[in-house]
């Protein structure tokens, strides 16, 4: 269902390159007047500090295993109350926060690499190239986004991988299920932009393609981009916290929000200590909506056909 | 139309095949199967098994053995349920369907609702409202609003039963039957509808917002129709046909079965019998299901497509 929003997002948008240098200005002021886009930057910079800089004014960052507090339930010491093994459920919530940012970040960075590169090479050169990489990228569309990671999360639990390389496999494993949809709305851009004026000039001037792809026709895809990356992240921080949940993304010790939420597959933790699976299951979602409503405010700055 | 059908019937078939290549490399990357994850079998009856499986032969060849049963609609046996693949869809899905067409009905029902009447009060505070519910809608990972929903409606409240389809050790017939299935579908439909409605709200109502900025629209009214004659006959079929496009890309969720959402709430349908699969490693089923779900969605997409030129026949298909 979002794909149609980004799609009709993408019909727009493009006739940026002339005043290139306005466009950031422009966009900025735009977004300030969105009060809503602007409380979801808001909560995403206190939510991004909470997790990156907390943990530096905790008590319990170790994360030392602590006997006598076993599943306490909220005070005054541990604000929101301790897990199975003693550990502050507040501090585990900023170190898990982390790696679930991190790894939506990275994964929605590697996605818009392949798909922003594989999209553009297709719609210039079309032919061959083109043919190759939107029939793969079609393959492995047809396959739905979460039983595919579901069935690469249990080849890699299959294999053993060690659990400190899990969260960059659960990375590149988002973004490998990510590029497609990023390639389809670059190439088509491409293809629309690549017979304007602006590329006869640099074909008259004798550019090697490298530039024309790189320097020319990618930065006017760049508004566009911008949204969808945005939206992106999101979308991955579900995703991971989903496969994470059932233990088929990020592992533990390695503490994400998603498998942090594990402790609901217990009946008496779910039932009696919600305090163990509630939290990150709201960080999560306060996370997620922020960065929707933001994306959503980066559209509307950014696309000039629908003027409020 | 007609070529434009078979090429697109072609191409269909060619991203099919593609896409079996796929499923079926991902599971054969896989070590350890089904007999070897079975602690209890010696190691002669493990050789017999897989040689009766057809494990023991080159991934090649079983690629090939496979690909050309399930072209005649043969997807193997369920190693778990001793049953062909194609049989056990078919005992389950129907139970997919039946929340997911009631979810369905509903997200659509109070989608189109709340999407005319936000887009009607444009910068209401209604509209404001339903855009952040929207928004919210769209940002609960699913397994933590079932959780929660489970917990609140089921646990502390007892409304509810937590899971499954119906009462554990219940014979009820006729109407008690019927009864018991809608009270332990009501959370699972909730849930469902939940999560679909807010993208659908949203669609709504900016296909509301443009038809209503049109000049045939200032005409109706200048012509002096009522308000709602205005916005419930000439705008809202107007947002309505483009939207028939989106029917068709809702043939996967019907009987494709919501993984996530099964799971949770213990409902006995496609989605749940994936997910046991998966823990119990039984690879034709879950090549099988995985093949489904890929003819479905190139099939919704055809659906789509072709539903878009009837709704819209400017657009030619070529």
């Amino acid at each position: 269902m979002s794909s149609i929003v980004t799609e009709t997002a993408g019909l727009a948008g493009t006739r940026t390159g002339a005043r290139r240098s306005s466009l950031w200005r422009d966009t900025f002021a735009k977004l300030k007047k969105n009060k809503v886009a602007m409380c979801g930057l808001v909560f995403l910079v206190i939510m991004f500090l909470f997790c990156f800089i907390g943990p530096f004014f905790s008590p319990y960052a170790s994360g030392k295993v602590n006997t006598v507090m076993i599943n306490k339930p909220p005070s005054m010491a541990h604000w929101l109350g301790t897990d199975n093994l003693g550990r502050d459920i507040l501090t585990r919530l900023m170190q898990a926060g982390r790696i679930s940012l991190t790894v939506g970040l990275a994964a929605m960075l590697l996605s818009v690499f392949i798909g922003s590169v594989l999209g553009v090479v297709a719609g210039y050169y079309r032919g061959v190239v083109d043919q190759i990489v939107m029939r793969f990228a079609d393959i492995l569309m047809t396959i739905p986004g979460l039983p595919l990671l579901f069935i690469i999360g249990a080849i890699l639990s299959e294999w053993k991988v060690p659990t400190d390389y899990r969260i960059y496999i659960v990375m590149l494993m988002l973004s490998l299920i990510g590029w497609p949809e990023l390639a389809r709305l670059v190439r088509s851009q491409i293809l629309s932009l690549r017979e304007r004026e602006f590329m006869q000039a640099t074909e008259s001037l004798g550019l090697r393609d490298h530039r024309k792809l790189f320097f020319h026709l990618l930065p006017n895809t760049i508004p566009i981009l911008i949204v969808v990356a945005t939206l992106r992240v999101g979308g991955a921080i579900l995703s991971e916290s989903v496969l994470s949940y059932l233990g088929l993304g990020v592992v533990p010790p390695t503490p994400t929000w998603g498998n942090m939420i594990d402790a609901a597959n217990t009946l008496i933790d779910f039932q009696k200590r919600p305090w163990l699976w509630i939290p990150p299951g709201f960080a999560i979602f306060a996370t997620v909506i922020s960065i929707n409503l933001l994306g959503d405010g980066l559209r509307d700055a950014l696309d000039p056909k629908m003027k409020r | 139309m007609k070529a434009y059908i078979i090429r697109r019937l072609l191409y269909m078939v060619l991203t099919l095949f593609g896409a079996s290549v796929l499923i079926f490399g991902l599971y054969a990357l896989t070590p350890g199967d089904f007999v070897d994850n079975n602690p209890k079998l010696t190691d002669e009856r493990k050789a017999e098994l897989k040689q009766m499986y057809g494990l023991d032969k080159p991934v090649v060849e079983r690629y090939f053995v496979w690909l050309g049963n399930a072209v005649r609609g043969d997807f193997g046996y369920s190693l778990q349920y001793q049953q062909p693949v194609t049989s056990l869809l078919s005992q389950y899905i129907w139970n997919s369907f039946l929340i997911a067409s009631a979810s369905t009905l509903f997200t659509w029902l109070i989608a189109i609702v709340i999407g005319v009447i936000s887009a009607t009060r444009q910068y209401s505070f209604f509209d404001s409202a339903v855009t952040i519910g929207a928004f919210a809608a769209m940002s609960f990972p699913s397994f933590f609003a079932g959780l929660l929903i489970i917990k609140f409606f089921a646990v502390d409240l007892g409304w509810f039963p937590p899971g499954g389809m119906i009462t554990t050790g219940s014979n009820a017939t006729g109407l008690a039957y019927v009864w018991e299935v809608i009270d332990h579908m009501f959370l699972p439909v909730l849930v469902l509808t939940m999560l679909g409605v807010g993208s659908l709200t949203r669609y709504f109502r900016t296909n509301m917002l443009e038809i209503i900025r049109q000049d045939f629209i200032r005409t109706a009214r200048a012509k002096g129709l009522k308000e709602k004659t205005v916005v419930y006959k000439h705008a809202l079929r107007n947002a309505l046909l483009p939207a028939i496009t989106l029917l068709g890309f809702e043939l996967p969720a019907l009987f494709g079965g919501a993984i996530i959402t099964e799971k949770i709430f213990n409902w006995p349908g496609v989605g749940q019998l994936y997910m046991q699969a998966f823990s119990l490693r039984d690879y034709p089923l879950l090549m099988g299901f995985t093949m489904f779900l890929a003819i479905l969605t190139v099939v919704s997409n055809l659906l789509a497509d072709l539903l878009y030129g009837v709704a819209d026949p400017r657009v030619r298909l070529k």
